[in-house]
């Protein structure tokens, strides 16, 4: 087991990291800027080491300032989290070559993934489905794109190959439009990627977000640990996510789920990794995955009963996976409300002194959070500041707990989402279920013109 | 935007000048919030002095309630230290500060020794490479905090030159 880890991360997920490694009686380096010295799992973890000014650029993305702390620690191995450089090949190999273990899959696979039209293309020899889609990037030739686009059909997405996680795509419904967008999705793709390549994909109109969770270890065992449904979002952004996803089969579950265990042993997959698909009349549509934990992972905790965090520490130890795929069982439902620091109606971020914090409890109820009286919220970084998780026997339980949780947390000085999400668990579309992705913004969109 | 760089300009003195750590205006639809992060001091409870540097635990107003690992080594960072007049220098980085250029080599700088602007102060090392650290002003060494072969963080104080 790896003696002493450095948490290359902030806020609620580097506190997550730190509670699996106590548990595990794991040493733990908490990396920081300036700004986050008074984070919780700072003052929690055995050593600190400042490692820049506030901007992310200068200290969580900072490669070597991050390395040279795991050097003056004499730590063994670094956790990247989720965000800044979980998903960047690059630090994973710098990692590496300087000798330590990266809490996560190889270089190589990070850079499989991380190339949106690699992925696709691996996926695709894998026997995974994917989007009917152009299969590799737009070159410069007009009549070519608008070939492709025909072939497929209207409407298309134009996507990012650099991008991912909702960024850089455009949607197009006729062909008298696609020059255009093809060109302004470029330019965007190169200013916040730094790579202008795009390639096309047939547009679902009424999609659901379903990804599924697999781990694996450096033995070739892999496990998937069934799905989340994450369709309630807000400009790509996921606000509620839930296990299982309401609707699918057990059949289902088991046939995309192996298609993922398959696809990942072909690659040499290592870690935890999430194969994100859009779903639409009973059938799955790979769309990306992702090298890393995720966000909503504690969903897949609550029903499966598997410390994913821990499972990747162990698996980055050298470790055989413990659980065989029959272990894998899901119980009752759980639903993730995430909390962010903003306003609820307009969605301005809202930072500042969290004057006071008071955690819901009960039956069912994990919450997620670095919150405590008195911390003061930086400006500098993500808004999401707390995730609410609710378990229940079914969903209707699940969600009347969650209901009950959004009552009981107090989260006072600063704005936050906590009224929106009280909402979307009244909401009748909601507790229904399977709703699809475009569902909570047209529904905001309706409120905002009454 | 309805707010023209002049007015913005207005409300960045109006703030400088004052004790506020926010000002928020909302104009119609628009709104500007101005707030005073300095990114080198601790997080502000008062406007800090201009003569001394002032240094020491970050948050006054959020004092962590826990403290650190109970049986474990002390984190990295200097504890908290008495105001000391002069001009701080704060490592630019992480990694293991050395004193000289060599073992046994004699210190880049003591305690009472002239420094000139550009004078090297020391040594921090970081995957296998050596940056030199450099003063910025001259005068003359009144405080060390930092020994040869120390492990160093960001902003970490390593000298006070007068």
């Amino acid at each position: 087991m790896l003696e002493k880890i450095v948490i290359a991360n902030r806020g609620e997920i580097a506190l997550r990291v730190l509670r699996s490694c106590q548990a595990l009686g794991i040493k733990t380096v908490a990396v920081h800027s300036t700004v986050d010295r008074n984070l919780k799992h700072v003052a929690m973890a055995d050593e600190s080491v400042c490692i820049g000014p506030p901007a992310p650029r200068d200290s969580y993305l900072n490669i070597p300032a991050i390395i040279a702390a795991a050097e003056v620690t004499d730590a063994q191995g670094i956790h990247p989290g989720y965000g800044f450089l979980s998903e960047n090949a690059d630090f994973a190999e710098r990692v590496e070559e300087s000798g330590f273990v990266f809490i996560g899959p190889r270089p190589e696979t990070i850079r499989l993934m991380g190339d949106k039209v690699s992925a696709i293309n691996a996926m695709k020899e894998a026997g995974v489905p994917c989007v009917p889609g152009s299969g590799k990037p737009l070159d410069d030739n007009a009549t070519e794109s608008a070939r492709i686009a025909k072939e497929i059909g209207y409407p298309v997405i134009i996507k990012a190959s650099g991008g991912g996680g909702g960024r850089g795509m455009r949607v197009v419904h006729t062909e008298m439009a696609l020059l255009n967008a093809v060109a302004m999705t470029r330019a965007e793709a190169k200013s916040a990627f730094n790579n202008d390549q795009v390639y096309l994909e047939k547009y679902l109109e009424t999609p659901r977000h379903i990804e599924i969770q697999v781990l694996a270890d450096s033995f070739g065992n892999v496990i998937h640990l069934g799905e989340r449904d994450c369709s309630m979002q807000r400009r790509h952004q996921k606000v509620i996510e839930e296990a299982p996803a309401p609707g699918i089969s057990e059949k289902q579950r088991a046939e995309i789920g192996e298609v993922c265990v398959a696809a990942c042993k072909r690659i040499g997959y290592r870690g935890a990794g999430t194969f994100e698909f859009l779903y639409e009349r009973g059938r799955f549509y790979f769309i990306e995955m992702n090298t890393r934990i995720q966000v909503e992972h504690p969903v897949t905790e609550m029903v499966t009963g598997v410390d994913l965090v821990t499972e990747q520490i162990r698996v980055a130890s050298g470790e055989k996976l413990r659980y065989k795929q029959s272990d894998i069982v899901l119980r009752g439902h759980a639903i993730e409300c995430r909390i962010n620091a903003e306003d609820p109606v307009n969605f301005t971020p809202s930072p500042g002194l969290v004057s006071r914090y008071h955690a819901p409890g009960g039956p069912g109820i994990r919450m997620e959070t670095h919150l405590y009286d008195g911390y003061r919220i930086p400006p500098n970084y993500d808004a999401m500041i707390a995730k609410v998780i609710a378990h229940g026997a079914d969903r209707a339980t699940a969600i009347a707990r969650m209901r009950v949780a959004l009552s009981e947390l107090v989260i006072e000085g600063i704005k936050s989402n906590i009224p929106l999400q009280q909402q979307n668990m009244l909401d009748q579309m909601f507790q229904l279920g399977g709703f699809n992705i475009h569902y909570l913004e047209r529904r905001l969109a309706e409120a905002r013109k009454s | 935007m309805a707010m023209d760089i002049r007015k913005i300009k207005k409300l960045i003195e109006l703030l400088e000048e004052s004790n506020l750590a926010e000002l928020e205006i909302k104009e119609g639809e628009e709104t500007i919030r101005l707030s005073r992060w300095p990114t080198n001091l601790p997080m502000p409870s008062a406007a800090p002095s201009a003569q001394n540097i002032q240094f020491g635990q970050a948050g006054p107003t959020s004092a962590p309630m826990y403290h650190a690992g109970g049986n474990a080594p002390a984190p990295i960072s200097a504890p908290a230290e008495p105001a000391i007049e002069g001009t701080m220098v704060r490592s630019p980085m992480v990694g293991t500060y050395y004193a000289a250029s060599a073992p046994g080599a004699p210190s880049f700088v003591k305690v009472g020794q002239q420094v000139k602007v550009g004078d090297t102060l020391g040594i921090i090392e970081a995957m296998k490479m050596f940056n030199p650290i450099e003063c910025e002003v001259a005068g003359t060494i009144v405080k060390i905090f930092v020994e040869n072969g120390q492990p160093v963080e960001f902003d970490e104080p390593l000298v006070v030159v007068q």
